[in-house]
């Protein structure tokens, strides 16, 4: 059986966009394109109730079919791949009821089917977030309050690359930070299977002041291959679970 | 980690609130909260008459994954491993919300680290020995543990047996571990990957008899590998079974036979040194009674384990 590729932008962020379009907007438009967009919000140590700049990362993985969380920088490599893992698990299971409401009507989602029956299909879900493959992109904001947080993302990033490897399906990580020298995103980590490389790359990041997360998240979508990107790979997707 | 939906069913969850089952229309009142988890919150019950555990969420898929996980552990033949699973369904609120739950055996027990402060390290032996049988036993079925650690194990009593509770983790041979605790974790210690095999079970087995000694646990420092290993040289109580659990640390054995036999090895040992001390001792009336304490202890603990063999 042929399995799909999960696609996933990882937006890493500690504060409000303010610059360029709307970042639901673009979150909304890769989710079209069958990207889905993870969005996680870094805290300060000092912060205890949800601050206002931070309010638009759950909006925008709403928009973007993805996951989010608020969390503390010590506790960001257990978010970084419960975040990354509960999205692939989304995804597959948003094929899923679609399949469902094919077969038994608009108005039924997994919810509506007994546990027993529940089960077995998140069998299959379970299935198939192990062995599909899977390209992430990380996006990191970098702009300059998340200068002290870098390491540790960095430190998150290669823990994640342990966990996903741990899979049987394929991997593949890039990563980005944006705002760019000069564009809205910047290369740090063309695709490849593993992040250990990312130690040498990482200290080349450079801080600035603005923070233009909706025009990051557009350009991000244009790097899983221009190819791919209009064959909308929900539609393969979908198959292979007909044929599971 | 802050998340927003942790007011929703505790709220609602007082003592003496019945749940009615939408599918399968079976009532539980709840008692009091057994505790919280990171997929949702477990109630003490009274199932019709009987005590049992009740866990609730809002995290329907993660539940049905636990749910998926209890009924494979149930068919692995022989004795109990983790609780056994009673009932599965939806409680829908006066409001209208549809929360997933499961009902599942109310395991009454204390933590590994109070029962040991209380009844002597000698129990240390038995209890590795009782969880690696109940490890050989779990990965011979194709599973791997996974989140193995001292909050997941209960210490039950007549007879006395560590119990495990949160299954959570529980992940197939081969596939990538379900879920993890950084301090238990050998990927975060830099000492392995996160594939279920039945070496990162042992790994955390390690790590659990560690922690009882280390309750406030220690970060990993310039070199995880050194700090753990001195950290393990530390522990005085740990030291008859050192050898083996330094192997563990480095992923030497493959499987929990291998070192199940080792750590029944190493209490034998330890046995014939005690009876070796005491025999020199015999005129020293004031050591006898603490020699034969010991050798009485060590005795019980190879006990356990032979029945642990007989008893299927
Ligand atoms: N079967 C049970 N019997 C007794 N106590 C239980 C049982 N299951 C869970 N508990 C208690 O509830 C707590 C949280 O449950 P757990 O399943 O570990 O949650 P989570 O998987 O969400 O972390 C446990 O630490 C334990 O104290």
């Amino acid at each position: 059986m042929k399995k799909g590729t999960l696609k996933q932008i990882l937006l890493i962020t500690d504060g409000c966009s303010n610059k360029g379009e709307d970042p639901q907007a673009t979150a909304a438009l890769a989710y079209q394109q069958g990207i889905t967009v993870n969005v996680i919000g870094i805290l300060e140590d000092d912060q205890t109730e949800e601050p206002e700049g931070l309010q638009e990362v759950e909006e925008i993985a709403l928009a973007g079919g993805g996951v989010s969380q608020l969390v503390y920088k010590q506790a960001l490599s257990q978010t970084v791949q419960m975040v990354t893992k509960q999205g692939m698990t989304q995804t597959l299971q948003g094929f899923v009821n679609t399949e469902l409401k094919q077969i038994l009507g608009e108005e039924h989602t997994m919810e509506d089917l007994d546990p027993e029956k529940r089960g077995e299909i998140m069998e299959v879900v379970e299935d198939l977030g192990e062995t599909c493959d899977l390209e992430v992109l990380v996006l990191i904001d970098t702009s300059a309050s998340m200068h002290d947080k870098l390491p540790t993302v960095k430190e998150a990033l290669f823990d994640l690359s342990i966990s996903l490897n741990s899979r049987v399906g394929r991997n593949r990580f890039s990563i980005y930070n944006f705002p760019g020298k000069r564009k809205d995103i910047d290369k740090v980590l063309d695709w490849s299977p593993k992040l250990d490389s990312i130690s040498s790359v990482f200290p080349k990041l450079t801080s600035g002041g603005i923070t233009p997360t909706g025009p990051a998240i557009r350009e991000a979508m244009y790097q899983f291959g221009k190819k791919n990107l209009l064959r909308s790979f929900r539609h393969n997707d979908e198959q292979d679970i007909e044929n599971a | 980690m802050m998340n927003k939906t942790s007011k929703t069913h505790d709220s609602l969850l007082r003592p003496g609130v019945t749940i009615l089952g939408k599918w399968h229309q079976n009532r539980y009142v709840i008692i009091r909260q057994l505790g919280k988890g990171a997929i949702g919150s477990v109630y003490l019950c009274d199932a019709n008459g009987k005590k049992a555990a009740l866990k609730i969420s809002d995290k329907g898929a993660s539940m049905t994954m636990e749910v998926n996980v209890l009924k494979s552990l149930a068919k692995v033949q022989g004795k109990s491993l983790g609780p056994s699973l009673l009932d599965v369904d939806d409680w829908v609120t006066p409001q209208g919300t549809t929360f997933s739950f499961y009902v599942m055996e109310y395991i009454r027990g204390t933590s590994l680290q109070a029962f040991i402060k209380q009844n002597g390290r000698e129990w240390i032996g038995v209890f590795l020995l009782q969880l690696l049988s109940d490890l050989e036993e779990l990965h011979e079925a194709g599973w791997v543990f996974g989140d193995l650690k001292e909050e997941n194990l209960l210490v039950s009593s007549s007879p006395t047996k560590v119990r495990w509770i949160d299954v959570g983790g529980t992940t197939l041979i081969g596939r990538a571990i379900k879920e993890y605790t950084e301090f238990y974790d050998r990927g975060y210690w830099g000492l392995g990957t996160r594939k279920a095999e039945p070496s990162y079970d042992l790994f955390a087995l390690t790590m659990v008899f560690l922690s009882i000694f280390y309750p406030n646990k220690f970060t990993k420092g310039k070199n995880p590998q050194v700090t753990l290993l001195r950290r393990l040289q530390d522990v005085r109580a740990l030291e008859p079974y050192r050898d083996c659990l330094k192997k563990a640390i480095l992923g030497k054995y493959l499987t929990s036979t291998e070192m199940k036999q080792e750590i029944s090895m190493a209490i034998h040992q330890e046995q014939q040194k005690h009876i070796k001390a005491n025999t020199t001792r015999t005129n020293k009336q004031q050591h006898k009674p603490l020699a034969l304490e010991v050798v009485g202890f060590l005795l019980v603990a190879l006990g356990y384990y032979l029945s642990s063999l007989l008893i299927p």
